[in-house]
């Protein structure tokens, strides 16, 4: 192993590891191999080799959206003022839930196609329930949500145990749905919730300066927390744990993102408790995929199947709980949805709803051949398509632009994630 | 082979029959292993070598034969028998999930959990443990295992099969599609596991490396024994006849009557 080499990355000169406890693994490595040295130098080279190599991440999501703000900006100087950022902070919640659940069935390497009819429909039934039936909020929410459970539980049976192509399940369930939705409906079409009742309250509240800062700094501290007892865990182990100064930048640069978030919104109305529930449910979700069996299961089933039912996992299993999740979550979005508008119709769910959650997972960086992908590329994603409607509509462009420019945005995306997977295959990591 | 003639073996299976509706399969086929040895199971396309092996892993229970598990007759009707027993197979297509790194992997269906949660630091300081025994060289085990090399993912499914603590490994073609030096590299593991007790059945298409790690050579024909070779002192010419079935009838009786002188009775065909 030639240490002088300083351009090779070698996870052997680790202190931690020089304890001798991995001392065998010290071999000379492959300088083509993908190991994270320490440091800022080492990210920088990962970076640039994994976008050699097709692992794009969230990279062009990221470079996407500083490209949108930027000509928005320029061609209309409220897109960034704080009123603008509140509106689209509130606007995106909705679809961003629902593309969570559609970054699940991608992680499977499907798709639902049902998830803009299954918010309408369950948005209907909450209507419905609250408001004609006289239910209480809590009770009607949750039978909302049940309803898009029961939804995604019947759609995964048929997928993973009849074998029915998702696909086609889903497209059934698309057409499907929306009719159950104008029969609940029923003739009156629309029906209004109270403007100051509990379920117009859910996006259309928004926390004091006070309230705001303090939910963030509670992040950052629960954020700064897990990495101190995970440093210790992987210390105690022996294994090589992040230093100190990457930690620091970490949460330096999380407090600043998170401040900035609040500082903007508190100029404009406040936080929106739509946007913590939002990113709320993203960070548990990520959680989900990342640090439970269940996630690591979601990720096996849409990395290998066969590898994953040999390893004794039930896979039809994961697929079915995956798509009611799924829908569980449309169910959520379609409420928040309903919501904001203070109302349900009969064209709730419908539109653009589930191709702007389906692009916003895609674009976010969620494969669509399974396998990779993080909950944040709903956040992500969604920031972008969001923006862009936003950004046209204060233009005052009209739909027949918007759909085209939208249209080319989601074409462009899955175009880099299939040229990424060529990359991938060529570099030997598909 | 000779200091390890009097031991018990830890697998035995005799007069194995297996039929595929009309087709048999295999024909009262025999195979045994004794800890620390390995075994080759050899043949053409077609002998009934996979049969074997899934009769053996329990995915394909044979319709005859008996199975002595250390001497005790055992039954395998399941993956799930051979597991409980102590049979770990790695087949040909590894079954890795490219998309997780080499920790997921060896213990994928095994995950360890700590409060609810997988105990992801638990499992890394195990997998870096069991490579370093294993002097498996993987540059992290952080690593996805769609990066690496076609011995390293050959390693890290074999080193995965250990994790359930078995006593007898089979290695479905280890070395096909493999360069030298990572063919050198899985050879080196295989030879490393012998020396740790482990019994090992290798089935292979490639006469070189049976030569260069197995013990015994068990050839397969159509179905049928064809044969037990020493691979340190039968030449591979041998090997090759019976594969083919150039040694047939009269050559072939000769052969296993010699192979029988010098032995001992228990690798002759009854």
């Amino acid at each position: 192993m030639s240490t002088e080499d300083p351009t090779r990355p070698t996870e052997p000169e680790d202190p931690t590891k020089a304890a001798g406890a991995v001392g065998e693994l010290a071999i000379p490595l492959d300088p083509r191999l993908m190991v994270r040295e320490r440091g800022l130098r080492g990210y920088w080279d990962v970076l640039v080799q994994r976008t050699k190599a097709g692992e794009l991440g969230s990279m062009p999501v990221i470079v996407g959206l500083v490209v949108i703000c930027v000509v928005f900006q320029l061609l209309d100087s409220r897109f960034l003022s704080a009123t603008n950022l509140s509106n689209l902070a509130q606007q995106m919640s909705a679809v961003g839930i629902i593309s969570i659940g559609i970054v699940l069935v991608l992680l499977l390497g499907e798709i639902d196609l049902s998830v803009g009819s299954v918010s309408g429909l369950t948005s209907a039934i909450l209507a419905v329930l609250n408001v004609s039936h006289g239910w209480a909020v809590v009770p009607s929410i949750l039978a909302a949500l049940l309803a898009g459970t029961a939804i995604g539980l019947i759609q995964g049976f048929f997928f993973a145990k009849i074998g029915v192509p998702a696909f086609v399940v889903t497209l059934a369930g698309l057409i499907g749905w929306q009719g159950l939705q104008l029969t609940v409906l029923g003739d009156q079409g629309t029906i209004n919730f109270d403007f100051n009742g509990g379920i117009a309250k859910l996006a259309n509240t928004f926390y004091t300066p006070g309230v705001g800062y303090a939910i963030a700094a509670v992040v950052v501290g629960l954020f700064v927390l897990a990495m101190i007892v995970g440093a210790r865990r992987r210390a105690r182990a022996q294994l090589p744990a992040r230093p100190l100064s990457e930690t620091v930048l970490r949460a330096v640069f999380l407090a600043i993102a998170l401040f900035l978030v609040v500082w903007i919104m508190n100029k404009a109305r406040g936080l929106p408790l739509a946007l913590v529930i939002f990113g709320g449910l993203v960070v548990i979700f990520d959680l989900i995929l990342r640090r439970t069996l269940y996630g690591r299961y979601v990720f096996a089933v849409g990395g290998n199947p066969e590898a994953a039912r040999r390893a004794g996992i039930n896979v039809a299993m994961i697929r079915i709980t995956v798509f009611a999740l799924c829908s569980t979550l449309a169910a959520a979005g379609g409420i928040m949805a309903a919501s904001r508008l203070y109302a349900v119709n009969q064209s709730s769910g419908g539109s653009d709803v589930l191709l702007n959650a389906i692009a916003a997972a895609v674009i976010g960086g969620t494969s669509l051949f399974g396998g990779r992908g993080s909950a944040y590329s709903a956040l992500l994603g969604i920031l972008v398509i969001q923006s862009i409607t936003n950004g046209m509509l204060l233009l005052n462009l009209g739909t027949d632009v918007r759909f085209m420019i939208t249209g080319a945005v989601l074409l462009a995306a899955v175009t880099v994630d299939a040229v990424a997977r060529r990359g991938r295959e060529a570099s030997g990591r598909a | 082979m000779t200091a390890t003639a009097t031991a018990t073996p830890v697998l035995s299976l005799k007069g194995i029959s297996k039929r595929f509706g009309a087709v048999q399969a295999l024909t009262d086929a025999e195979i045994e292993v004794m800890p620390s040895e390995v075994v080759a199971l050899v043949g053409d396309n077609g002998a009934g070598k996979s049969t074997l092996v899934k009769v053996i892993s329990g995915v394909g229970p044979a319709n005859d034969g008996t199975i002595e598990w250390e001497g005790r007759p055992v039954s395998i009707g399941g993956p799930r028998d051979a597991q409980r027993l102590g049979i770990a197979t790695v087949y040909q297509d590894l079954a890795l999930a490219d998309n997780l790194d080499v920790v997921a992997n060896l213990f994928l269906g095994n995950e360890e959990r700590h409060g609810g949660v997988l105990d992801d630091i638990g499992m890394e300081a195990r997998a870096r443990e069991l490579l370093q025994t294993l002097s498996v060289k993987i540059p992290s085990v952080r690593t996805q295992v769609a990066s690496l090399s076609g011995g390293q993912r050959q390693s890290v499914a074999i080193a995965r099969s250990l994790l359930g603590e078995p006593k007898v490994v089979i290695l479905d073609e280890p070395t096909a599609a493999l360069g030298v030096a990572q063919t050198a590299e899985v050879i080196a593991l295989i030879k490393r596991l012998k020396d740790r007790g482990y019994g090992l059945i290798v089935i292979s298409h490639n006469l070189a490396d049976v030569f260069e790690v197995a013990d015994r050579i068990v050839v397969l024909r159509l179905g049928r024994n064809a044969g037990v070779f020493d691979a340190h002192s039968d030449s591979s010419e041998d090997v090759v006849a019976a594969i083919t079935g150039a040694s047939d009838s009269a050559a072939l009786e000769r052969e296993r009557a010699r192979i029988g002188r010098t032995h001992g009775e228990k690798e002759v065909q009854p």
